[in-house]
């Protein structure tokens, strides 16, 4: 909201400079979001007339006006404006004025014709924002030669406060005014608002169809209003430092009520009106056309004011357009109600609306305030337009209008909420400033009637936040809590996050954190089996589907950096994937990386080779290693459509799928644009972490036996089958079996490889002798033989 | 025996004369060996009268030692002078990098949570999860935020349906936490929250901690005393001047909004603060009783409060990061800046 600081002052005006008072409402929750002057800094502008107007002899779009600036002769101005006409009162920037941006008049010739000053535009006093091509034309009575600044009253600010929901009461001109009144202990000077008596006896029907909604509905008929007049020049001011247009004096009328007095109104055109007015819910599917000219088809959950005809607006969002003041009505019909806040919210929204009136009525309009606001917007509409009133007509439930509440609070609840106790009577005064009634019940104990424009107060809580809000939140006591601490039971045996993730950076990868919602392409491309849900509302279609794979997201980070010329890329995420459809979610967390370019940075010392698929796995292999429990793990070769079908692994964790790695697929990288090599991983955050206890053994004291075997297999053989087949021949003594040479080549049968294994046996309490290892090495060849045809290379 | 003194001489010229050990341990076993000269002059000793033999075996003898003496000497020199050739010959250029791989690093909103994470977990909060796509109970109803609230319009909400969402802040995990457990609790929530907003300094996806304390003695007071602290300790400034300024959130009574002395200018007013001199850094509030009620916890006996950080928000700050959107498009050149 936003409103002029000497508008507030007249209402109430503290000892304070703008800042002060800015600072004070902010610290007191209405926080100040911005302090603007109502215009730029100038002097030298007076009122003037123009007594005449002659075209210019040399410019067309020229003429040469003698003006009347109060200063005893006429002075000659030569002025560009389309609008300018003898007659009229402007204002005047004589020679030597200067104007906002250090703009100085000077004497000058133009075209050859002296022109000794300017009339200006509202935009060249810093009136409007934006420039328009006329000048300001002023009323006729306006005062010849009085100080511009003066004459407007520009010494002025306006101050916009974001008031956030629930301060509703401090929508207008008069809940600012209430609230800087209590905090300077200062009385609130209200305008007089008298009853307008009627002149006519024309009244217009009205039914209340929905009373709950509309527990409130105030009408009157205006006759004989005069729509050309214009609204004066005071009126026009407020609104706009209030940030509203001028429109028309109906309208404008109707928006001052509401930035003085909170109350939103609406005015027809009581010769559009057929019938009387009904407030209804509206039916299913009717039609509306909106003022803004957007046609709707209302819903039956809308409160709408109809006609015989049919609706003619959204109760407290929007008029129609069928039915508004332009410019031929002659006869008008105020509409003040009060619309239950239930009634409105939402409702706005739900049609794409946001308007001042909606924004008031969500947040609660004060339920008493209807007849003031249509006695006062009367009267200022015969000011301006003149006019016959008719009486003011009202249907009102008071089983549906709001009752004021009626909260206890106890002294020793505000001790226990804030931490410090306050004396009782600093209680009850600053609840009565804020308008409360108190009444005492027993010692320190109240029973507290909230007014009616107070729609956030209804338990004691809330009580205690005015308490404490007036008293100042920095005038409140800091303490340390007490705490009952129970000990955290943290499992040995599950690896922290933290952990894992600083695994990886020590390992030269560094974090990305991408979106979770990616884009569907990318998406089908890396994970073309997922099932993500999809948002109702995605901000853009790049991010339209959750994520069922950290893939998507971390290949587009890739992207985003191979094109920045970065040729060498580590990254790793972690978060949650989602998989299934919306009734069978699955939300988990899991840990990916994906690396590419050379193995080692480029250096003095070599490196430069491309990564492979077992750089990846050795790094898949330390984080899995963290937790001791590396021998849970398996990788097993599989296939996955977005993967390398040749390098391609998926992981097993207690024999249970835990994730893939491998070589992205060609045809994907293709997709994608990718034209390197990249390897990825992603498992299951739940099994990386799971680690297991150390269980001691006895060292033994007897010494190693070490046997190197070198298998002959063909190419296809799994080397994890052969070391599981081995383990399975070496007897409980085996304490090592190392992999420590892959050959294929000169002496090797092609399409087979040789396997180098280093097998070492350890008996706990005694020395092994050779017989024995002899018969497991024989064990282990011929089981090797029979299984994968191996054979011990010659 | 004449010729003791020449061999002597001999000796020592060899000795001096070698240029390496190998050399130097031939001299040594052409004169002291067991077959030495000198060693043989000793053997001689019996062809000499019984008188004569001491005389003779202890003027060899002397020899024997200075000799000795002088080979061990001139190995020392030796072996110096060999470990010092060796060692020049091993010098490096130490300035060279280090072979291997250089490490990467977390990202900023990472080491953000992990730090706030330390605090809290240091003065006994638990760090709870959960999940991402909420329902409208958890985000909204249990918060005491009905669907046609004014305050869900603060909320710019990511939907699936009707009534499943992108949580909106972190705070549907304290309603679970406060369902699933008795107080008291302590607790913070950090994780992703998203929000139907894009533009300079508004991010779809961003990272928030919620914190939440419930006992039956919690004060505004005790609130405002960790949020201070809080804001000291990972400010690393003791001096940091912090104001709670009333506000409101619906599921909080009271509610305020916290504001540092601005970082940047230290509170002169600079274009991060808006020429305010002030930060606005976190939400907090104690818990209203309506969501005590949806959470099933006694609101008569126990009170409780909760605060609400941005944490690229803090990470801006800490690190004095001035575009948002950074945070999110993973550039290798901004996330080492954080390594």
């Amino acid at each position: 909201m936003k409103f002029s600081e000497q508008w507030l002052r007249e209402w109430v005006s503290p000892e304070l400079n703008t800042q002060q008072l800015a600072d004070q409402v902010t610290m007191a929750g209405l926080e100040v979001d911005g302090i603007e002057p109502v215009a730029g800094e100038f002097t030298g502008v007076v009122v003037a007339e123009v007594k005449d107007k002659q075209p210019h002899p040399e410019a067309d779009r020229l003429n040469v006006c003698q003006v009347d600036d109060g200063s005893g002769a006429l002075v000659q101005v030569v002025c560009g404006a389309p609008n300018v006409a003898a007659g009229q009162k402007v204002l005047f920037a004589q020679v030597g004025a200067k104007l906002p941006g250090d703009f100085k008049i000077r004497k000058a010739k133009l075209r050859g014709v002296e022109s000794r000053g300017m009339i200006c535009g509202a935009s060249e006093l810093g009136l409007e924002a934006e420039a328009s091509d006329g000048i300001m034309v002023l009323a006729a009575d306006a005062p010849v030669g009085r100080d511009a600044r003066d004459f407007l009253n520009l010494d002025d600010n306006a101050i916009e406060v974001d008031l956030t929901p629930n301060r509703g009461d401090c929508l207008s001109v008069k809940g600012l005014a209430r609230e800087v009144g209590v905090l300077n202990r200062l009385a609130v000077t209200a305008p007089g608002i008298e009853p307008v008596a009627a002149q006519i006896d024309d009244t217009f029907p009205v039914t209340v169809s929905a009373p709950e909604a509309c527990p409130r509905y105030l009408g009157r008929v205006v006759r004989d209003v005069n729509v050309a007049a214009t609204s004066p020049l005071w009126l026009e001011e407020r609104l706009r430092r209030s940030g509203i247009r001028s429109i028309d004096p109906v309208v404008d009328v109707t928006n001052y009520v509401l930035l003085e007095l909170g109350q939103p109104m609406h005015a027809f055109d009581l010769a559009r009106l057929n019938g009387g007015i009904e407030v209804r819910m509206a039916a299913a599917e009717e039609p509306l056309t909106l003022l803004d000219g957007q046609e709707v088809a209302l819903r039956d959950d809308t409160l709408v004011i109809a006609d015989e005809k049919g609706p003619l607006a959204i109760a407290g969002v929007m008029g129609g357009e069928g039915s508004g003041v332009n410019a031929e009505t002659r006869d008008i019909f105020f509409e003040s109600a009060f619309f239950a806040p239930l009634s409105v919210a939402g409702k706005a929204r739900s049609y794409g609306l946001h308007t001042d009136s909606s924004h008031r009525f969500e947040r609660g309009v004060d339920a008493q305030l209807q007849r003031d606001a249509i006695e006062r917007a009367t009267a200022l509409l015969l000011e301006i337009t003149g006019g016959k009133p008719g009486p003011i007509i009202e249907v009102a439930s008071d089983a549906a209008l709001p009752k004021a509440a009626v909260v206890s609070l106890s002294g020793a609840s505000v001790e226990r909420t804030l931490g410090m106790a306050l004396p009782d009577d600093e209680i009850v005064e600053i609840l009565e400033r804020l308008g409360m009634q108190v009444a005492a019940n027993g010692d320190s104990q109240w029973q507290v009637t909230v007014p009616s424009w107070r729609f956030d107060v209804s338990i004691e809580a809330d009580l205690i936040e005015e308490l404490a809000r007036i008293h100042g939140y920095n005038n409140l006591p800091v303490s340390r809590p007490n705490a009952r601490l129970a000990p955290a039971v943290a499992n040995e045996t599950t690896q922290p996050l933290t952990s894992l993730r600083r695994q990886l950076v020590a390992r030269g990868y560094q974090e990305a954190i991408s979106y979770s919602f990616v884009a569907p392409e990318l998406q089908k491309t890396l994970d073309p089996q997922g099932v993500a849900p999809a948002l109702a509302n995605p901000i853009s279609s790049d991010m339209a589907v959750m994520r069922s794979s950290l893939l998507p997201g971390l290949v587009k980070a890739l992207s985003h950096n191979l094109n920045r010329q970065q040729s060498r890329v580590r990254l790793f995420e972690t978060g949650l994937v989602f998989r299934g459809e919306l009734d069978s979610l699955e939300q988990t967390p899991m840990i990916g990386g994906l690396i590419t370019g050379a193995r080692l940075p480029e250096g003095w010392n070599g490196g430069r080779d491309k990564v492979d698929f077992f750089d990846l796995k050795g790094d898949v292999e330390a984080l899995l290693a963290l937790g001791g429990n590396l021998d849970a793990w398996r990788f097993e070769a599989a296939e996955h459509p977005a993967l390398h079908p040749g390098q391609c692994a998926q992981l097993f964790f207690n024999g249970e799928p835990a994730g893939w790695m491998g070589a992205l697929h060609p045809a994907a990288r293709a997709e994608l644009g990718l034209k390197v090599e990249v390897f990825v991983f992603e498992i299951t955050l739940a099994s990386a972490c799971a680690g297991r206890l150390p269980r001691f053994a006895p060292l033994s004291r007897y010494p190693e036996v070490r046997r190197d075997l070198a298998f002959v297999v063909e190419e296809g053989v799994h080397v994890q089958s052969l070391l599981d087949a081995i383990r399975s021949q070496a007897g409980e003594w085996l304490t090592d079996l190392r992999l420590f040479d892959v050959y294929q080549g000169q002496g090797v049968a092609d399409g087979h490889k040789s396997l180098a294994l280093g097998l070492t046996w350890q008996h706990p309490s005694r020395t092994l002798n050779d017989e024995e290892i002899n018969q497991l090495v024989d064990a282990i060849v011929t089981d090797g033989h029979t299984r994968f045809g191996a054979a011990l290379r010659a | 025996m004449e010729h003791l003194s020449t061999l002597v001489d001999e000796a020592r010229t060899a000795i001096q004369a070698a240029e390496d050990v190998q050399t130097l341990d031939e001299v040594r076993v052409r004169f002291l060996g067991k077959k030495g000269e000198i060693t043989a002059l000793l053997k001689g000793l019996g062809k000499l009268s019984p008188e004569e033999r001491p005389k003779a075996g202890e003027t060899i003898n002397e020899a024997k030692q200075l000799l000795s003496g002088e080979l061990d000497a001139r190995r020392n020199t030796l072996e110096t002078a060999a470990l010092n050739a060796r060692l020049a010959a091993e010098r490096v250029d130490v300035t060279l990098p280090g072979r291997g791989e250089p490490v990467g690093g977390l990202h900023p909103v990472t080491r953000t949570l992990e730090r706030i994470e330390s605090f809290f977990s240091h003065i006994g909060y638990g760090v709870a999860e959960g999940p991402e796509i909420e329902d409208d109970h958890h985000n909204f109803e249990a918060l005491n935020i009905p669907s046609h609230h004014p305050a869900r319009a603060m909320h710019d909400t990511f939907y699936f349906d009707a009534t499943r969402l992108l949580r909106t802040h972190t705070s549907p995990v304290q309603v679970r936490s406060m369902k699933a457990s008795e107080p008291p609790l302590r607790i913070v929530c950090p994780g992703r929250v998203y929000r139907c907003d894009s533009d300079l300094t508004h991010t779809p996806m961003f990272h928030q901690v919620e914190g939440l304390l419930v006992d039956e003695n919690v004060s505004f007071a005790d609130l405002k005393g960790t949020v201070e602290e809080f804001l000291h300790a990972f400010f690393e400034r003791d001096d940091l001047e912090v104001r709670f300024r009333p506000s409101y959130f619906p599921f909080t009574e009271p509610s305020a909004e916290v504001d540092i002395q601005c970082v940047m200018c230290a509170g002169d007013g600079c274009r991060v603060c808006s020429h305010t001199g002030w930060l606005e850094v976190m939400g907090c509030g104690m818990v209203h009783p309506e969501v005590f009620r949806h959470s099933g916890i006694d609101s008569e006996r126990f009170r409780g409060f909760a605060f609400g950080m941005g944490a690229e928000r803090l990470a801006m700050l800490r690190y004095g990061v001035n575009d948002l959107r950074l945070f999110f498009e993973n550039d290798l050149r901004f996330l080492r800046q954080f390594s």
